[in-house]
């Protein structure tokens, strides 16, 4: 064992110094297949976070919540309407939601403005998220104002800023009193922007969807169910984009790789050849490059991985985030809590190591295979 | 004076090290995320939200699962989708697969 040992660090150091011999060709290769990596980890990890804070957070939306539609546009639900929905058997709770977008000329942006129905806050006060902090300038105590659409200025003070830890879902809102939300939007009394519903029996979801579309025909449900759905579906998309428009990186890497390791260079062939001659077995002679494939691309790998964790969780993803949100004037900025899929960095060091391995020992196969002579002098 | 390949394996060895440190990193930091999670949890609760803060640019990215298939193209007729965050979210699976199996399933009304 111990020779086998010794044998194996002996062809190491012979790949190292060849290495070392063609320092600039090696060490580009090793930065570009890190920065590959380190990209597609990037990607990976990140929407795979994303994905599942999500799902966990998501799963404590309504069960149901309910719009009223028009000629194909929403509309605000009439006085009487929530009484209807009231009779229909297997519904446990009922809540008219006020809600609805203001756009600030200021920052041009956009705010979601919210009436709590769980939390009083008193008129002419205002609680704001993060965001709204960070881009306005706000703190508790500031006064801020609002054109509304009728064209009259309403002051409001700001109460409270929503915690930062929570910005993936509170970031742009606005949080105000039922009296102030209809004053600012003129919003007519007993109407609501939709309604949130509660269902006694989970697995009952569907059918009081079924039964309330019956009964409301111009209503239209969104059950809990789908919104996680919706949420787990849009990651896969962004993830495939990302990688759609790395695919070209990753076909020129490709085919950069393939061309390291596939062709074997004038230089290589007369080395292969005197090591033959001076008495080396083709068994060393491809445990040698074996070698020189195998650490290339682990240390790619293990370098990229972890420069991408780092990346994603300690930094936020920054490289890439402008790239989501370039256009967006508000975005939350939020750490997310690392999870990781072992399969999915499984697949990464499949798909990282062994091609590239496997296409350095081909041609050395074939060129330690033939005649020491034929292969100097070719 | 050190041999090439106890470098070359030194190095692998300290990076797989830091590899492995990136899982005990991970659960750490879920460990301490777990409060903040929760909280962020009950405020979805609280509030009645349905949506992430991904975009805000347009009803139909801030509020995904609350848009509908038309929200994108209504803001004149023949109008065409114009925000740019319209092409990195898709229109939620939930609009196409429907307007529902529950429209379908629903007893047309008179």
């Amino acid at each position: 064992m111990n020779r086998w040992i010794e044998k194996q660090r002996h062809l190491i150091d012979f790949t190292a110094s060849s290495l070392a011999r063609r320092k600039g060709k090696s060490l580009g290769l090793l930065v570009v297949y890190t920065l590959l990596v380190f990209v597609l980890a990037s990607v990976s990890l990140y929407t795979h976070a994303l994905r599942n804070e999500a799902t966990r957070v998501l799963a404590g939306t309504p069960e149901i919540v309910l719009q009223r539609l028009i000629a194909g546009r929403h509309d605000l639900i009439p006085p009487g309407y929530i009484e209807k929905i009231g009779r229909v058997r297997g519904v446990q709770k009922i809540e008219g939601r006020l809600w609805g977008y203001y756009y600030d000329s200021v920052l041009k942006a956009n705010y979601t403005f919210m009436v709590p129905n769980d939390r009083r806050i008193a008129e002419g006060e205002i609680v704001v998220g993060p965001a709204l902090e960070r881009s306005r300038g706000l703190a508790a105590g500031n006064g801020i104002s609002f054109r509304a659409y009728s064209g009259e200025l309403h002051t409001f003070i700001v109460s409270e800023v929503l915690a930062h830890e929570s910005e993936l879902v509170n970031a742009d809102l606005v949080l105000m009193s039922e009296a102030d939300f209809r004053r600012f939007f003129a919003y007519p009394e007993g109407h609501h922007t939709d309604i949130a519903l509660w269902v006694a029996n989970p697995q009952e979801v569907r059918n009081v969807g079924l039964k309330l579309i019956n009964a409301l025909p111009d209503s239209r449900p969104i059950l809990r169910e789908e919104v996680l759905r919706t949420y787990a579906s849009i990651f896969d998309w962004r993830e495939g984009m990302m990688l759609a428009l790395l695919s070209a990186a990753i076909l020129a890497f490709g085919i950069f790789a393939w061309e390291k390791a596939a062709g074997l260079s004038a230089e290589e062939k007369r080395e292969i050849g005197i090591l033959k001659a001076i008495g080396w077995e083709t068994g060393d002679v491809i445990a040698m490059k074996f070698w020189e494939g195998f650490l290339v691309s682990l240390l790619a790998f293990l370098v990229g991985y972890v420069a991408a964790y780092v990346h994603v969780f300690h930094f936020e993803f920054s490289l890439f985030a402008p790239v989501l949100k370039g256009w967006a004037v508000l975005y939350p900025s939020f750490a997310l809590t690392p999870q990781i899929d072992g399969l999915q960095v499984a697949t990464l060091f499949v798909f990282s190591v062994l091609p590239y391995t496997a296409a350095t020992l081909v041609p050395i196969w074939r060129a330690a295979t033939t005649d020491p002579d034929t292969v100097m002098r070719s | 004076m050190s041999r090439p390949s106890d470098r070359v394996l030194g190095f692998t060895l300290l990076a797989a090290a830091l590899f492995a440190a990136t899982f005990v990193d991970a659960a750490i930091q879920r460990d301490t995320h777990e409060p903040a999670l929760q909280r962020t949890e009950r405020l979805v609760e609280d509030l009645r939200l349905s949506d992430l803060v991904l975009f805000t640019e347009a009803r139909y990215t801030r509020h995904l699962t609350q848009a509908d298939l038309h929200s994108a193209f209504q803001d004149h007729p023949v109008a065409l989708e114009h925000f740019p965050s319209g092409s990195l979210l898709p229109p939620p699976a939930l609009l196409l697969d429907r307007h529902e199996p529950l429209d379908r399933e629903a007893a047309p009304s008179d």
